[in-house]
């Protein structure tokens, strides 16, 4: 659980960054029904924009239901349709366990951290 | 058969307001633990009852925020077993229960995996229409469950 329940609007966008031909969407909290859609609207900005390489930073989530997954299939379609890619990075065993149930890890590019991504790979 | 526990039901009474899901998920996640279920099987049952109530909101009363919502969570035995059972009330219009499956995850898109996952973690769920109005989805986890295990 995150700080929602002490007064404080969750904010799930923590930060966006541009890195070169990199954009990094880093997230906080608890990615579910309620802030889904600020997730969705940052997300599209990117990918209506054909940012190539789209990063979701998901290292402090340690909760997503199937609306944050959800969410993050639509980028995916999207950033496939003109040829980018969708990287997610640091995910949680837990959030991980979602992907899992509904085969989804296959689908999706995952790395341990930012730095795999930044460096190529390397 | 199934056998009634002794344990007092805990209820709670949230809007279908997605600001509240939250709230309920952390009540059935501290409920499981007391009860003695592990950390992934806690997570288990928070995840199932977050994607039910998801559902409520969005398709029993579509996205309405001020409808009421039902949670009561108790333990029953079953076959031996002792389970978490939990059970999610609405007053939403009437949905035919044998219409309510999770979708083909061959066919991959965003949505439509409420179901399927709820059905994966969870030991049984059943979905029964109520005649004055609502649903009534009661969902069972054993503490020994296998599953959702390792998935």
């Amino acid at each position: 659980m995150t700080s929602r329940m002490d007064g404080d609007e969750h904010k799930p966008v923590k930060k966006v960054q541009t890195l070169g031909s990199v954009t990094v969407v880093s997230l906080t909290g608890d990615i579910d029904l309620y802030c889904s859609p600020e997730v969705r609207q940052v997300l599209s900005e990117a990918t209506d924009r054909q940012v190539p390489v789209v990063v979701v930073d998901v290292s402090e989530v340690p909760h997503m239901d199937s609306s944050g997954v959800a969410t993050l299939v639509e980028a995916l379609q999207k950033v496939k349709r003109y040829k980018g890619r969708l990287v997610l990075v640091g995910m949680q065993d837990r959030v991980k366990s979602v992907f899992e149930i509904s085969r989804l890890m296959e689908l999706f590019e995952i790395k341990p951290r930012l730095a795999e991504v930044l460096d190529g790979g390397k | 058969m199934s056998e009634e526990s002794k344990v007092h039901p805990i209820t709670l009474t949230i809007v279908s307001d997605p600001k509240q899901v939250c709230v309920a998920r952390a009540a059935a996640e501290a409920f499981a633990a007391r009860e003695g279920f592990t950390r992934e099987g806690v997570e288990q049952i928070g995840l199932a009852l977050n994607e039910a109530l998801a559902n409520v909101i969005k398709h029993a009363y579509r996205g309405e925020t001020d409808r009421p919502v039902v949670v009561t969570m108790d333990t029953v035995t079953l076959d031996a077993d002792r389970c978490v059972r939990i059970r999610i009330r609405d007053f939403g219009g009437h949905v035919d229960p044998a219409t309510i499956k999770g979708r083909d995850l061959d066919d991959v898109r965003p949505g439509g995996l409420g179901v399927h996952i709820i059905r994966t973690v969870m030991d049984r769920v059943e979905y029964c229409s109520r005649p004055e109005g609502g649903m009534d989805l009661v969902m069972l986890k054993r503490l020994h469950s296998v599953k959702g295990a390792g998935v």
